[in-house]
């Protein structure tokens, strides 16, 4: 693992880079259409986030080789928010996730990604590639059944197209095939442009018009909250997957910091919020890009074809840009984990299936991992929250062995194990193997030596190990008061 | 005759076999050494890197997959080199091959994955066919 010097992450690959980035930026231009017809924008928005993303991370991003711009992860987020609100509160919106990731990156908190549990972040790529899908499921209603022959065709030219030649995307040719299929053939299906205009400009900056007040900001933060995670964790995780790819290491905090700067930029542009985007990275990689050069070349390339071929990206069929999105969803899709499914400890699987159910309900991939999160924890808690205690009579005392973590999930219990009437005169509380955690747990060996000394006991108190000797002298006094 | 020898591994069952026939030949022939390569497929990456989410190295289970080669080679006092190669398996063994002017290939008839092998075809196959050296596939 190591990394190189800037200049070297800008020029030392300049050919592959090259490449790589036509590419890149032929595959990127379906998806971008494909990810702004699903939240309910023209064409021109996930375009223009594209080719500013792509060119902006360039410069700032921290993982070279990464490719980022407008995806189905963020663009399922901010549905709601364009159909209630309208675009210039998503562009708002984008502002201020920008700022927020900034933050992030800038407070280096990169490294609580790690808290994430791996059956979440299999449940969010799941949960993704499920969204992806069914959100493809609009495209079939309201159309004459050949819509079903066209997408099959296409997804036939993408899968089976690679056997024969790599050089070009196979979901390229494929969406040239069917629009030239449709054209020729005079076959009356939904096309791009029934979606919404293609403006052959170059992107200009401007301030969102909306009101600057509280109002908007509550209307914005959540959403802008929900697409800075999302957008990080699945930065992030394309970070690691290019870092293993190319087996060099990179900076997440710069990457998040510079995923920030490119939000802000692309709002001020008029393009959505966007972020790294697994697929396109993995093909600009094997395509031989590793460098800056590819994402520049890649989001200037993308914005040249807009211009010269607006007329023809028109009619382009939805179905062709259908087939295209189900491959993006089979692909996103972690089939291994459905393979080691029973291999999993349940709770990791149980995790991993409530992160699904919950994303696919509320639409909300950020609800999902929270959710996730929140019930490994609480599964973590039930597992590490049981204490044992094992008793033994020597000689006259009773002995009481405690095993285990004493906190406030696991002292309710404790109480019971105790009996406080036996007929003996000495108790011993050996916590040799036990860890007082906090207030609860002081709390708790407290009122168990009350109750015995109530009761009449002498009870004494042994191996109780440093940490918790000392959270026992900060606290006695306080809780001795009560 | 035969000094450097390339040792595909995966950590399959023939690929084991396979490192035992690459000692045999390194043993019979004075200053000969092992290659061992371990091919990750960059197909492979994203599971790679969810399934490893929370372990501190990637690198680990990668490790495990040489440690039999590398174990052999050892207890057998032969020299040996490790090398990771990137992308599709078969191509990159030929082209790591031909490029070093490898003497032998030592493989494995088949390896972890019979799914894939019948989709994209058996990468000993490939070898065998592009390489422009011996190459042995063991059984």
């Amino acid at each position: 693992m190591e990394q190189m010097s800037y200049k070297d992450t800008w020029l030392s690959n300049i050919k592959g880079d090259l490449l790589a980035g036509i590419v890149v930026a032929l595959a990127l231009i379906p998806e971008a259409i494909a990810f702004s017809i699903i939240a309910g924008i023209s064409p021109m928005v996930g375009l223009y986030a594209s080719f500013t993303i792509a060119v902006v991370i360039a410069f700032v991003g921290g993982r070279p080789g990464m490719i980022s711009g407008a995806t189905g992860a963020m663009a399922l987020l901010f549905i709601d928010l364009v159909a209630e609100h309208g675009l210039q509160y998503l562009l708002a919106a984008t502002i201020l996730t920008g700022i927020l990731q900034i933050l992030f990156g800038v407070f280096k908190l990169a490294r609580y990604m790690k808290f994430i549990p791996r059956s979440v972040m299999v449940g969010f790529v799941n949960a993704l590639a499920i969204l992806i899908f069914t959100s493809q499921l609009q495209h079939f209603e309201n159309e004459s059944g050949i819509i079903y022959l066209l997408v099959a065709l296409t997804l036939a030219i993408i899968y089976l197209l690679p056997f024969v030649t790599k050089a070009i995307p196979s979901t390229l040719i494929a969406i040239v095939i069917m629009t030239a299929i449709t054209i020729y053939m005079n076959i009356g299906v939904r096309t791009v442009g029934d979606m919404g205009a293609i403006s052959q400009t170059l992107p200009i900056f401007l301030i969102p018009d909306i009101p600057f007040n509280f109002e908007t900001l509550a209307i914005i933060f959540p959403y802008s909250l929900a697409l800075a995670l999302v957008g990080l964790l699945e930065s992030l995780l394309t970070a690691a997957i290019v870092d293993d790819m190319t087996d060099t290491d990179s900076d997440k905090n710069t990457e998040s910091r510079g995923q920030g700067i490119a939000n802000v930029v692309t709002g001020f542009f008029g393009g959505m919020a966007s972020c790294a985007m697994i697929g396109q990275s993995v093909i600009n990689v094997k395509s031989g890009g590793k460098g800056r050069l590819s994402s520049f070349f890649a989001g200037v390339f993308l914005m040249l074809l807009i211009v010269v071929l607006g007329d023809i990206v028109v009619r382009i069929p939805m179905a062709a840009l259908a087939g295209v999105m189900i491959m993006v969803s089979i692909s996103t899709f972690d089939w291994n984990s459905i393979k080691t499914l029973h291999l999993l400890p349940k709770s990791d699987a149980i995790v991993m299936i409530v992160t699904v159910f919950t994303v696919v309900l509320t639409h909300n991939l950020a609800i999902g991992v929270f959710t996730g999160i929140l019930l490994s924890a609480i599964f973590f808690v039930s597992k590490i929250s049981q204490v044992h205690v094992n008793t033994e009579l020597e000689g006259g005392t009773r002995i009481y062995k405690m095993k285990g973590q004493l906190f406030f999930a696991s002292v309710t219990e404790l109480l019971k194990k105790f009996d406080y009437k036996e007929d003996v005169q000495v108790v011993e509380l050996n916590l040799r193997r036990a860890h007082l955690w906090d207030d609860s747990a002081v709390a708790a060996i407290d009122k168990i030596i009350n109750k015995f000394e109530e009761n009449g006991k002498q009870i004494t108190l042994t191996g109780l190990n440093e940490d918790s000797s000392e959270l026992v002298g900060k606290l006695a006094n306080k809780l001795g008061s009560h | 005759m035969y000094k450097k020898i390339l040792l595909a591994t995966d950590g399959s069952e023939h690929s084991r076999r396979a490192a035992e026939h690459a000692i045999a030949m390194a043993k019979c022939t004075g200053g000969s050494k092992i290659e061992i390569v371990y091919v990750i497929d960059d197909d492979n990456a994203k599971s790679d890197v969810l399934q490893n989410w929370n372990k501190a190295d990637l690198g680990d289970k990668r490790k495990d997959r040489i440690k039999f080669a590398e174990q052999q080679a050892k207890e057998a006092e032969v020299p040996y080199e490790i090398k990771t190669l990137h992308g599709e398996p078969g191509h990159a063994i030929v082209e790591y091959t031909n490029k070093n002017n490898m003497d032998v290939v030592v493989i494995g008839s088949r390896g972890l994955n019979v799914l894939q092998e019948l989709v994209l075809g058996s990468v000993s196959h490939k070898v065998a066919k592009m390489a422009n050296c011996p190459v042995l596939i063991v059984k």
